[in-house]
């Protein structure tokens, strides 16, 4: 009702409300300009770094030619996402990408839930601190550092591993360069490597659960193991929710860095996933047109899961990302 | 924590002690690793070989350093990571918390448009090939700016410091400062980021950790192996085995040389990755603070 004030200048025949908004917009934007400026940067950066590359995204229904450039190439529809989906190894590397994701996740997930109601639960606090220094760690390392480690850690010849599985009586395993294992070593490095750090989150959460409903739960004779199952997880299952929404919107777009580094022709038939076909496709080979189809069918999966799974918990839980 | 609560049943006490057992266990699985390559960095080749390090270092010595501190590659991978990360740093934060300002603000006009505007490229991109057909038009390719320009100001970190400031700077507070004549540019600098130490402390963390540790925009952006950031010349040395001809003076027989690499891996993780791990344990304050702000609002 601010506006009212400049109600006598305005003629009386004008619908008051349309005009006022307005006004008083033009003001707060006039008032405010330096935080516009303030803004100008990150807006330069996005148009020209996140959105132009959108306006490419068109090439992956063309045939680029660089010396046409993206609007210049010639439109051919469908075709590469078709040659994409009738390749010998459309299925191969559609099963690789989601087994990846969809075993990490399951495995990966509710690692941190746990620790965190574990380390909840501790009662000595300078030895708590400890632990979660420790647990924290590997989340510094990098990806690069991470799969060196595990190239020296697993060489058949001198890795502690296979010294290890000798000295118990088994033969070396050629764990690098095996298809079989290259999915448990994904998934076991990235538990190693995250799951302390994604204590935090719900550590946060434990923290904030009411010690009242503790106390109550108490009273009535339940043991720690039955107020874990009956306060704390209940009162942490938002944070869950929304994590996990995170997680399954992400699952077509799994770690590519790490695959990416761990991959040989070797473990090719289990490694080879849409985002290292991408960049092979793409970097290395310079179909261009292709791999950007191939990107594009992958953030089209990636966009309908996050919605899919944002509705059903809305319905299921009343939590949700937006 | 009330009294009651302190009251153990004998189901309680079994679960302590099962819960501190297998802590102690899983932080010991999670400290092995890192603790054998220490002292794996020290250790003769041979006893590694053989596989007698275990818990201590065997025939301790130091020419696993020695090799990789002769070594220019690794200096120079050195010099370009701390050029990156100081000059990404310095232009990721600033873009970062220029923008998360004005979109705490609650009475700024148009600020869901620009929220929506930032939050669309969180679902939607234009993917690898796009970015980087834009990245060679722009002459781009083989240059630092590839790596410190295009990733500035990601979505998740603005979200971070936009909700620190909106529960640290409250609204009343720039009321009472515009009445006085105070503009917001002013404001900006000597009540808001005065104010806001611990955020940008999280932010230039996130930053450098994020610079030190990438390698994928290099590989990409890169050929020029004198412009390398070290993750680059530690994937050549700890995955593709092709470790310096000068880091090898000396060495004669084909064992001799696959065993002095296995000491050098170990030892160039030692001495990229400690920087960090030296750092992390007075820093790790700030990141639980950094995680927990992100965590408050998605």
């Amino acid at each position: 009702m601010k506006g009212r004030i400049n109600v006598n200048s305005i003629p009386s025949e004008v619908d008051l409300s349309l005009i006022k908004p307005k006004r008083k917009r033009w003001g707060r934007v006039k008032r405010d300009y330096e935080l516009y400026l303030f803004l100008l940067p990150i807006i330069i950066l996005y148009l020209v770094f996140k959105y132009y590359p959108m306006y490419g995204v068109q090439i992956a229904f063309k045939d680029f030619l660089p010396s046409q450039g993206i609007w210049g190439s010639e439109w051919v529809g469908f075709k590469h996402f078709i040659d994409f989906f009738n390749s010998y190894n459309f299925w191969t590397i559609m099963k690789n990408t989601l087994s990846l994701s969809l075993l990490s996740l399951l495995f990966g997930f509710p690692a941190p839930i746990i620790i965190a109601i574990m380390l909840n639960q501790m009662l000595g606090k300078s030895y708590k601190k400890f632990l979660q220094t420790v647990i924290y760690a590997p989340h510094f390392i990098s990806t690069v550092v991470l799969v060196g480690m595990l190239n020296v850690f697993l060489s058949p010849n001198s890795g502690i591993v296979n010294h290890l599985i000798t000295w118990l009586g088994g033969n070396p395993v050629l764990f690098m360069a095996d298809a079989g294992w290259f999915r448990p070593l994904y998934i076991l490095s990235g538990i190693w490597q995250e799951t302390g750090f994604a204590t935090i989150i719900y550590l946060a959460a434990l923290a904030g659960v009411n010690p009242e409903l503790h106390e109550a739960a108490t009273m009535d004779g339940a043991n720690k193991w039955k107020r874990i199952l009956n306060v704390d997880i209940p009162s942490i299952l938002p944070t869950i929710v929304i994590l996990l929404i995170l997680a399954l919107g992400n699952i077509m777009s799994i770690g590519f860095e790490k695959a990416f580094l761990m991959q040989s022709d070797l473990n090719y038939a289990t490694s080879n996933i849409i985002p290292t076909y991408v960049y092979e496709m793409g970097i290395q080979k310079a179909q261009y047109s292709f791999s950007t189809a191939v990107g594009l069918f992958n953030s089209l999966i990636n966009i309908i899961l996050i919605f899919t799974v944002n509705r059903i918990a809305k319905k299921l839980t009343e939590t949700s990302l937006w | 924590m009330n009294q009651l609560l302190k009251r153990k049943s004998r189901g309680d006490v079994w679960f302590d002690v099962i819960n501190y057992v297998l802590l102690t266990k899983i932080m010991l699985l999670v400290l092995f690793p890192l603790y054998f390559v220490l002292i794996a960095s020290f250790s003769d080749p041979n006893y590694i070989y053989s596989g007698e390090v275990w818990l201590f270092p065997k025939g301790f010595t130091l020419d696993g350093y020695e090799r990789i501190f002769n070594d220019s590659s690794i200096w120079i991978g050195y010099a370009n990571s701390i050029t990156y990360a100081t000059l990404g740093t310095l232009i990721g934060v600033a873009v970062t918390v220029f923008a998360a300002y004005p979109l705490a603000r609650r009475d700024l006009a148009g600020k869901s448009v620009i929220m929506w505007f930032l939050l669309v490229t969180m679902f939607f991109s234009g993917g690898l090939i796009p970015t980087y057909l834009l990245i060679k038009d722009l002459h781009m390719l083989n240059t630092m700016w590839a790596l410190v320009i295009p990733g500035a100001g990601g979505v998740f970190n603005v979200i971070i410091v936009r909700t620190f400031f909106q529960s640290s700077i409250p609204d009343e507070m720039w009321e009472a400062a515009s009445i006085d004549g105070c503009s917001n540019t002013r404001f900006f600098w000597s009540i808001v980021l005065p104010l806001s130490k611990s955020i940008l402390a999280v932010m230039v963390l996130y930053h450098v950790v994020g610079f030190w540790n990438g390698f994928f925009d290099a590989l990409i952006y890169l050929n020029d192996e004198n412009k390398y950031p070290l993750q680059l010349v530690l994937r050549n040395i700890l995955i593709q085995n092709q470790v310096n001809s000068g880091m090898m003076i000396d060495v004669e027989s084909y064992a001799a040389k696959m065993r002095v690499t296995e000491l050098i891996k170990y030892g160039v993780i030692m001495v990229s990755s400690l920087p960090l791990l030296i750092l992390y344990p007075f820093l790790q304050k700030y990141f639980v603070k950094g995680v927990m702000i992100g965590s408050i609002k998605g």
